[in-house]
């Protein structure tokens, strides 16, 4: 169905155009590998300045929160109630591994419940290897403009 | 307890504690990321970071990022983290920031869960963290960042830590 690619093509388009226009996201370069129906993934790639340790060269924990937040926050905007801002209520993160150095992440954030004012996701982040999570994250998110539960 | 003697002249103190200050946070390259720095009062940490135009996350409001305000809150734990449990060996003159090759081994995140309590304006914050519960293997740390008044922190955060392995 080309018309229904064409579709989600425009909206991964706006999506990415939205992400790098948050700042903070663009100077950790952030991508948006995937939009839509409560799911999002971004990527982000290794880079020495996000090191925490450089011993090992393991990217800092930060930089893997703002991905995660990102993400999840992308998750909330890609729900099919279209909500038209949201801001994270609180964000959990576990670490259940370094990230290997050199590695890209990547955070799948899933917007699995809704409601009229507020948003749940979890996450999930990976570096090369996809069998072993790096972190995983749950969050709740504030909502504004959604049109309702479908 | 070998610590040194009261009568040590204040400048000495002040250079040993603010060169071991500096080690540590010259140790974590996402710090200078962030733009994020300490001052030190006596024990007390402080954790300050400036506004940048690359912290925020929210252009139309416009609101500090609160990814970069997790950052922020995480680096300040684990500052504050190494801090503490290096005191004694930075008072006794045990270490030697200058020493080729000396860098501090950091605690490492398990767990850590950021409340968000107001949106974070385009401009300073600050941070402390207090160890709650320092143990041999783990510690837990809650932080605090506020920006023009201390008393309405903008988010407060829970950590877990794997403390370093000592010898």
């Amino acid at each position: 169905m080309p018309d229904m690619d064409d579709a989600m093509d425009d909206v991964l388009t706006r999506a990415r155009a939205f992400i790098s226009a948050l700042p903070h996201s663009r100077a950790l370069g952030m991508q948006v590998d995937r939009f839509g129906g409560g799911h999002a993934v971004l990527s982000m790639p290794w880079d020495a300045r996000l090191v925490g340790d450089p011993a090992t060269g393991v990217l800092h924990g930060g930089a893997i929160s703002a991905l995660i937040d990102t993400a999840s926050g992308a998750s909330v905007m890609s729900h099919p109630t279209a909500p038209t801002s949201t801001a994270t209520l609180d964000l959990r993160i576990d670490y259940m591994r370094p990230a290997t150095p050199g590695q890209t992440v990547t955070a799948h954030a899933h917007c699995f419940h809704i409601t009229r004012t507020v948003a749940f996701v979890r996450v999930t982040a990976t570096d090369d290897d996809k069998d072993r999570p790096v972190a995983t994250g749950s969050a709740a998110f504030t909502l504004t403009g959604a049109v309702g539960v479908i | 307890m070998s610590l040194r003697p009261v009568s040590e002249p204040l400048h000495v103190v002040q250079s040993r504690r603010d060169a071991a200050l500096d080690w540590l946070v010259a140790a974590v390259p996402y710090v200078g990321f962030l733009g994020a720095g300490f001052e030190r009062r006596g024990d007390e940490l402080t954790a300050l970071l400036p506004f940048q135009d690359m912290l925020i996350g929210n252009p139309v409001l416009p609101a500090l990022h609160g990814g970069a305000t997790a950052a922020f809150m995480e680096v300040t734990a684990i500052i504050e983290l190494a801090w503490a449990a290096l005191w004694e060996d930075i008072e006794a003159g045990r270490i030697d920031p200058s020493a080729a090759g000396a860098s501090p081994v950091l605690p490492k995140t398990i767990d850590f869960s950021v409340d968000y309590l107001r949106s974070g304006l385009p401009r300073d914050a600050y941070a402390r963290a207090r160890v709650t519960r320092s143990g041999r293997r783990y510690a837990s740390v809650h932080v605090e960042c506020w920006q023009d008044n201390r008393a309405k922190p903008i988010a407060m955060a829970t950590g877990h830590f794997l403390m370093p392995e000592i010898g």
